[in-house]
């Protein structure tokens, strides 16, 4: 490289020599004509990367297609259902009165991530948990959306790929995940439906 | 040397070869003598679609040339035509609901025009396949469950996508305007040199497509047959022009957008070659003859 | 390289001793496109179609590799897949249409390339091996822009997969089980596509090998130049970088602008409309064409219209049409001439301007017109003469011509024999 850089010098240097034989140099706004062609090949290159890499982003159909409804009217207290948002498993469940106390009677000082479970639902939805079934560890699905399943210590989600056990706020307690279960955008439409996304 | 002589001799067979068998067929095709001279080239008798096939007319357009653009209202009548008299026969596979925020209509424009149109879906309690109010993220639906439904609906001419129609024709734009104006009587002229052409029952003459008789009816056939909201002419010209600006939209949606990209993209190209030229003189300065002072 | 005087790599930093020491890539480039290759100081612009065909092989690689990421190589889906890319991907109307008019470029700047061959005489001693690498890189080209047209599975690539595997089928005896081998079925379908696709993306890295080589064989010999005569001395040659870096980015900057005005401007006008309608195994377009590239030897094919003898019509347009480009290789050795440079040869530059140049335009003519009169006429004519120049003229003129006198060297033909004003040999850098 600094041999290419020696090689152009030399000859604009030669070039500038023969200035003296009639022969001019070409500047554009006082930058020698090759400094400025390479700058712009340089420039243009760096543009054509653009659209090379941004053909890898999420196309229109894409992102057009990331809301879902799911209708809750079907989902009984202590039951949960498994919807699809993103491509990813949304999980939707409704708690008992009695989870919803377990999760309340935790303090903030023993949670990994600390967080209420009044701050994870919708003001006077607590009922309504609403999560990506999605293990914050390694993205492994956690088994605990219908009580026949596996719930773990926490009475949660249990993820079976590393072990980590959230509790009936979806909140990390134990086990290598590091954060709790994520709750994404979604408001209530009516009583019954909620959009998420 | 030897063995290079005999290379040029197989090759001259060779060529020879060639060269004679297809003269041969030259000879054959105009004949012995010269008979079948009259046939060749201009000499032939055209036949009925040569004779009476018309080329598309030009009609003026908001996005014709390097820097036009579309005509926003004019696409969302285009829509309006397409669906209430095209969408009867014709899908549009290729564009989804949502892509009609690019013809100015909000997110919930868009929801209620995709919730008026019934989608195929699943039954969520059944299973089994039913329709469905569409969503912005749905396509827009055919009107025929499959090609034989379509077939048989339409006297055997399955009605095609329009999805990319504009594009699948020689100069497509103007070709829907003229398709769709073009409905006319057999002229008496083609019955009197082509008896036998006459445009068989259930067939349209229209001198604007391909074969001269088209199965479709003339879908745009009375004055006002769509209402515009703008208070715009719907004329069956003006109604055609409005469908075929709306058909070159959702054939080539990114139209504008490329041409916009292209004028800053030659442009600096153009200044980036200037700059190369100038560099390359600079260059070769040093060792470019003069001519003799 | 060859010659005594071409300049030696030198690494000035310690890194890039360090480099050449263990992995001498700076030196190869220095060697292949850099100060160290000497170049007849005297090319014209024709020249730069080298450069260019290498610029437009890596471009096609780059957005066909990037076009992969979408496409779906399944016969249900390929279609919407491309109106896919069309849509909804990010740029993706560009990168198609930039792979898609990249293939038409890269044909104009590779057919530039070979008539600047064949009126210059570059495939002649010591150059032979250039050219017949060259013709192999030719085929492939054409293989692999046959098989990505297919790809967008519309009628034009159906119709196109079908009449040329079809060729096949003029094959005696074992023809017609050849043609089923080669589509995986008896029409195109779903293996065929498959196929299609695993070799479009395959062909092009084995054109890229056999440019390296064709790159690695022009280095033994050095340039050829428009006078013919070779390098004598220093006097006769510039290092290839600067003066013809800079003169190929010029080239490439022109090339570039005329291409994206294609690209933004006028996309779809070297495609077939009919290529927007999805393949229909039932129903062939009224004109099917292949694209504007493989014109003049579709024109060939279609001038067999007559048996001779035991062959078939069918057979003979398929051997005819396959040895238009065959017999490419054995020019070093049909045209014998001292010659090289067709400003020198007053008889064979008259054949070329006003035998092969009109034949190859009326070649491109009829190829893309419908079969039908005049047009096979006119392709039977022009591909009599086509034959005749290459297999017949060629050896003959280059027995009975008498060149007209060259100059004494490539410095001679540039500054003329005034000897006053040699103002380049002070200047050049490597004095």
């Amino acid at each position: 490289m600094a041999d290419t850089a020696a090689t152009a010098d030399s000859s604009t240097t030669n070039d500038s020599d023969h200035d003296s034989g009639g022969l001019r140099r070409r500047d554009v706004l006082g930058i020698p004509a090759n400094v400025a062609a390479v700058s712009a090949a340089g420039v243009g290159g760096l543009v054509v990367l653009y659209p090379l890499i941004s053909q890898m982003a999420p196309s229109a159909d894409v992102l057009a297609a990331s809301t879902t409804d799911v209708d809750l009217s079907s989902i009984e207290a202590g039951q949960g259902i498994t919807a699809v948002f993103r491509k990813q498993p949304l999980f939707v469940r409704k708690l008992t009165p009695k989870e919803i106390a377990e999760a309340d009677a935790v303090p903030l000082s023993e949670l990994r991530d600390p967080e209420t479970l009044e701050e994870r639902t919708k003001e006077g939805r607590k009922e309504w948990l609403i999560t990506m079934g999605v293990c914050t560890h390694l993205g492994c699905v956690p088994l605990g959306i219908t009580s026949e399943q596996n719930r773990g210590d926490y009475g949660g989600y249990f993820c079976p790929c590393h072990g980590s056990q959230y509790d009936t706020a979806a909140r990390i307690r134990k086990g290598p995940a590091p954060k709790n279960l994520v709750v994404p955008d979604y408001k209530f439409d009516t009583d019954t439906k909620i959009t998420v996304g | 040397m030897r063995q290079l002589i005999s290379i040029r001799v197989v090759a001259v067979a060779i060529g020879l070869f060639f060269a004679l068998s297809v003269l041969w067929a030259l000879v054959r095709g105009i004949g012995p003598g010269f008979s079948n001279l009259a046939e060749y080239g201009q000499f032939t008798e055209p036949n009925v679609e040569q004779a009476f096939h018309k080329h598309p007319n030009h009609y003026d357009f908001s996005f014709d040339g390097p820097v036009g653009n579309w005509d926003v209202g004019q696409l969302q009548r285009g829509l309006k035509v397409y669906d209430e008299v095209c969408s009867a026969c014709h899908s549009l596979k290729f564009v989804a609901f949502r892509d009609l925020a690019e013809l100015g209509l909000t997110p919930g424009q868009i929801k209620a025009f995709a919730a008026k149109h019934q989608v195929p879906g699943v039954d969520k309690n059944t299973g089994e396949a039913t329709t469905v109010p569409g969503l912005p993220t749905d396509y827009f639906p055919s009107p025929y469950p499959n090609e034989i439904a379509a077939r048989a609906a339409n006297n055997n001419a399955v009605p095609p996508d329009l999805s990319l129609m504009t594009k699948a024709r020689h100069d497509g734009t103007n070709y829907v305007v003229s398709l769709l104006t073009g409905y006319q009587k057999q002229p008496a002229e083609l019955l009197k040199r082509f008896p036998e052409a006459k445009t068989p029952p259930g067939l349209h003459y229209n001198p604007y497509f391909a074969n001269l008789n088209i199965a479709m009816p003339p879908p745009l056939h009375t004055d006002g047959q769509v209402t515009f909201d703008d208070g715009a002419p719907s004329d069956i010209k003006s109604m055609a022009e409005d469908v075929a600006a709306f058909l070159t939209w959702t054939a080539e949606p990114k139209l504008v957008k490329r041409r916009q990209t292209g004028w800053p993209v030659v442009i600096f190209l153009i200044f980036a070659t200037g700059l190369a030229y100038m560099s390359k003189q600079q260059v070769w300065a040093a060792v470019k003859p003069k001519k003799a002072a | 390289m060859s010659f005594p005087w071409a300049k030696e790599y030198q690494p000035q930093h310690p890194l890039m001793r360090y480099m050449d020491e263990k992995l001498p890539l700076p030196r190869l480039v220095y060697n292949a496109v850099g100060a160290g290759y000497p170049v007849p100081r005297n090319l014209s612009y024709f020249w730069n179609f080298g450069v260019l065909a290498g610029f437009f092989l890596v471009f096609q690689i780059v957005t066909g590799v990037v076009l992969a990421m979408h496409y779906a190589a399944n016969s249900t889906v390929a279609f919407s897949s491309i109106e896919h890319i069309m849509r909804d991907v990010n740029w993706g109307w560009l990168l198609r249409y930039a792979h898609a008019n990249g293939a038409s470029f890269f044909f104009i700047v590779v057919y530039i390339h070979i008539f600047r061959g064949f009126y210059y005489s570059s495939y002649k001693a010591p150059r032979e091996m250039i050219w017949l690498l060259g013709v192999v890189i030719f085929l492939l080209m054409m293989a692999t822009a046959f098989m990505g047209y297919v790809l967008p599975w519309g009628q034009m690539s159906y119709w196109g997969a079908k009449v040329i595997t079809s060729l096949f089928g003029a094959i005696p005896l074992a023809g017609e089980a050849i043609e089923v081998w080669l589509l995986g079925g008896y029409a195109p379908d779903n293996a065929s596509l498959n196929r299609f696709f695993s070799l479009h993306f395959l062909l092009p890295f084995v054109i890229l090998g056999v440019v390296i080589l064709h790159i690695w064989a022009l280095h033994i010999p050095g340039s050829s130049n428009p006078t013919g005569v070779e390098v004598k001395d220093e006097s006769d040659t510039v290092p290839f970088h600067p003066y013809y870096t800079a003169k190929d980015g010029f080239g490439l900057g022109v090339a570039l602008v005329l291409f994206f005005i294609l690209v933004f401007f006028l996309p779809n006008y070297l495609g077939h409309p009919d290529n927007y309608i999805e393949a229909n195994p039932l129903s062939t377009p009224a004109h099917i064409v292949p694209e504007w590239y493989f014109w003049p030897f579709y024109a060939i094919l279609r001038a067999f219209t007559q048996d001779i003898f035991f062959i078939p019509a069918k057979l003979m347009g398929v051997m005819a049409m396959f040895s238009a480009i065959l017999m490419w290789f054995f020019l070093p050795w049909l045209d014998r001439s001292p010659v090289r440079s067709g400003h020198y040869r007053p008889l064979f530059r008259k054949f070329f301007w006003f035998g092969l140049i009109p034949t190859m335009a009326l070649l491109f003519y009829c190829g893309g017109a419908p079969a039908e009169e005049p047009y096979v006429m006119l392709s039977q004519i022009a591909t009599a003469y086509y034959f005749l120049h290459f297999l017949v003229v060629l050896p003959i003129v280059s027995m009975v011509e008498k060149p007209e006198p060259l100059p004494n060297s490539i410095t001679e033909a540039v500054l003329g024999s005034d000897k006053t004003m040699v103002k380049g040999e002070a200047a050049d850098p490597a004095v």
